[in-house]
């Protein structure tokens, strides 16, 4: 039984095709940015981990990896940046769904989404600084709650550590996930809602059988491109904590420019290679996810 | 390997320095004067004092690297150098550290911003070696030889002693390092730098493991006190800077004795304490770049440097100069500057590189665990 095949019909405009070498040189720029400032550094990185300081190959630097401090940084490294994901994703996701309900190309949600376009990208020494301005040792506000007999240091300066951090990474990931997030519940159609509610659906199941579903591999997919964005943050933390480089790019910091324990630099490049796979397998698992999301949102 | 990676790294960035800037081409005409002054090892090679300011004059620049200003009176330093000469200083990263220096050198090898001269910690000058042109100041003989390389590739420049500096206005005055675990020194007591990174914050620790019954080289005492520090909420994970110490965020300052020495003209009630019977020293080493882009001036800076009017200039900065006792014995030193070191009592301890060597293995494996 030979079904019938629908063919889709023909495009009829079609684009006229730029031919050869004239449709690469538009490319060139891009590709020469691109072997600079991504391919070069990460082949320097690669090669690196695999030398030894004399100039030949070695595992010595990969196997260095294992080293209990290592291990920890790397630990504590995937903590920080996945409770700070996950706090970002939640409080972003609920401030992103505010902003839906208000009105498309209002006031509000322009002057929000361009405040966290904004703030998305606020990180390094001016947002460590922010911090210790406002509730560092000798920050303002520390001082007002000692002052009302509060010290929010009675057990430790925690600021500096990794409580510290998480607060502080939290700070730059909410908005950015505002940014990402923003666009999936856009794609939610009040039309779903309608129907829902007109088959007798309670709100609950609207949320748990319909919107939630449909927005599960967004939500997940913008948590990990935050755990990355928090992986990778070097600046905010170099800036913020000068002592027991908790987390793997300091401890990288540290191998290249310690003046005391020499002769480091590739286990820094060993470790650097480390954080591109994580942050690989977080990319692969997010472009799964994406492609999910883009089957319904387009 | 090594190699290849590096001229991955060249073609990078010759790539970049040509997409970005016209970056003028290193002058040519000084070459003969400077293939010259690039092996001198002495004036005399190159006919004498006068005739070193002349090529000094003539390249009419110096680059130095991670000095900062407040630092064993560098900025002092730079500025007298600079007038005297009629050179001018360029002061890059003040704030880096001995490693920053040596891969900038290696960084920017062959190109006019590469730095001249080195002031480095002594690990990495020991490692280093290689990269130094050996140079004889006049005043080389009298320079201790346990203190300098007999070819004069590297000469120690300045000293002190690992001290606590301590705003008196804020906190009570410590007789003892056991002192800093009181609930008086509450989120107040700071290492400067981190001693996995830092070679001041690494004094500090074997400092403190010396006054624990420890050595220089088993700093496992010094290790778990800081840890003690740290669960007493005493230690404060703040890199001391001046404007930490002006500020009044780092009270309690783990620092050479010629850095809290320094921070007292800042704050009139910053003071110093050696504590007894843990009197560690270090010297800091002062080398030429053998490819420095202006070597005749980095010549001429280490002429300067060990003059009576550098050592005293260093001393003045609260640093102890190499030249200290024979000067003291030529009647040239700066008698008031030399009276107002801090005191101290006890033998110094100076670390020989195997006991660092020693101390840094376990500090990689044990520092994060104590205070992390």
């Amino acid at each position: 039984m030979a079904e019938i095949a629908t063919t889709a019909p023909q495009r009829v405009a079609r684009r006229p095709r730029l031919r050869g070498a004239s449709s690469l040189l538009g490319t060139v720029p891009f590709f020469a940015y691109v072997t600079i400032f991504l391919i070069i550094p990460t082949l320097v990185v690669v090669i690196g981990a695999f030398a030894s300081d004399a100039g030949g190959f070695t595992l010595g630097n990969v196997r260095a990896l294992g080293d209990e401090y290592v291990v920890a940084a790397f630990g504590r490294s995937i903590t920080l940046s996945a409770a700070s994901a996950l706090i970002g994703a939640i409080f972003g996701a609920l401030l992103a769904y505010a902003l839906v309900t208000a009105r498309t190309g209002g006031l509000l949600r322009r002057m929000v989404t361009a405040a966290c376009g904004v703030l998305a990208q606020f990180g390094g020494v001016t947002l460590a600084f922010a911090f210790l301005a406002t509730i560092g040792l000798s920050g303002f506000l520390t001082l007002w709650l000692t002052e009302h007999g509060f010290d929010p240091y009675a057990n430790g300066v925690w600021l500096f550590e990794l409580p510290g951090l998480t607060l502080v990474y939290t700070y730059f990931q909410i908005p950015l996930m505002v940014i990402v997030f923003l666009p999936a519940l856009d794609g939610i159609r009040p039309q779903w809602r309608e129907a829902t509610e007109s088959l007798g659906g309670t709100t609950w199941q609207y949320w748990t059988r319909v919107a939630g579903p449909l927005l599960a591999p967004a939500f997940l997919g913008s948590t990990l491109l935050l755990f990355a964005n928090a992986f990778s943050a070097y600046a905010t933390a170099a800036a913020l904590v000068s002592q027991g480089s908790p987390i793997v790019p300091l401890q990288i910091r540290g191998a290249l420019t310690s003046e005391v324990v020499l002769g480091q630099a590739n286990l820094g490049k060993a470790m650097a290679l480390g954080m591109v796979v994580v942050v690989a397998v977080v990319m692969t698992l997010y472009s799964l996810l994406q492609k999910r999301t883009a089957r319904w949102l387009g | 390997m090594r190699t290849l990676s590096r001229s991955v790294a060249v073609v990078a960035a010759a790539t970049m320095f040509a997409a970005t800037a016209a970056c003028s081409p290193p002058e040519k005409e000084t070459e003969a004067a400077a293939g010259s002054a690039a092996t001198a090892a002495s004036a005399a090679d190159l006919g004498g004092m006068d005739a070193l300011i002349a090529a000094a004059k003539k390249e009419g620049q110096l680059n130095v690297i991670a000095l900062p200003p407040n630092w064993a009176n560098y900025g002092e330093i730079i500025k007298t150098f600079g007038d005297k000469y009629g050179i001018k200083v360029n002061s890059a990263q003040p704030d880096g550290s001995s490693q920053d220096e040596i891969n900038a050198a290696n960084q920017l090898k062959g190109q006019d911003t590469a730095p001249d001269v080195f002031d480095l910690g002594g690990a990495v000058a020991t490692a280093n070696t290689a990269m130094f042109a050996p140079y004889k100041v006049a005043t080389f003989d009298e320079i201790p030889a346990e203190l300098k390389d007999a070819n004069g590739a590297w000469v120690n420049d300045y000293g002190g002693y690992m001290s606590i500096g301590y705003d008196s206005a804020k906190v009570p005055a410590p007789t003892s390092v056991d002192d800093l675990l009181k609930p008086e020194y509450k989120g107040k007591v700071a290492l400067n730098g981190d001693p996995t990174q830092a070679g001041a914050a690494f004094g500090g620790v074997q400092m403190v493991a010396v006054a624990k019954g420890g050595s220089a080289e088993d700093v496992k005492p010094g290790v778990d006190f800081f840890g003690e520090l740290k669960k007493a909420g005493n230690f404060l994970p703040v890199d001391p800077n001046p404007a930490t110490i002006t500020s009044g965020q780092t009270p309690v300052v783990f620092d050479w004795d010629y850095l809290n020495t320094a921070s007292a003209t800042k704050v009139s009630t910053w003071k110093t304490f050696v504590p007894s019977n843990a009197v560690l020293g270090s010297y800091y080493v002062q080398a030429i770049n053998k490819d420095a882009p202006h070597p005749a001036a980095a010549r001429l800076w280490q002429e300067f440097l060990y003059s009576d009017e550098g050592q005293n200039l260093w001393l003045k900065g609260g640093a102890r100069p190499v030249r200290a006792d024979a000067m003291q014995k030529a009647g040239t030193i700066d008698a008031t500057a030399f009276a107002a070191l801090p005191k101290v009592d006890g033998t110094p301890v100076i670390p020989t590189e195997a006991q660092n060597t020693k101390a840094k293995g376990y500090l990689a494996a044990n520092w994060t665990k104590a205070v992390g």
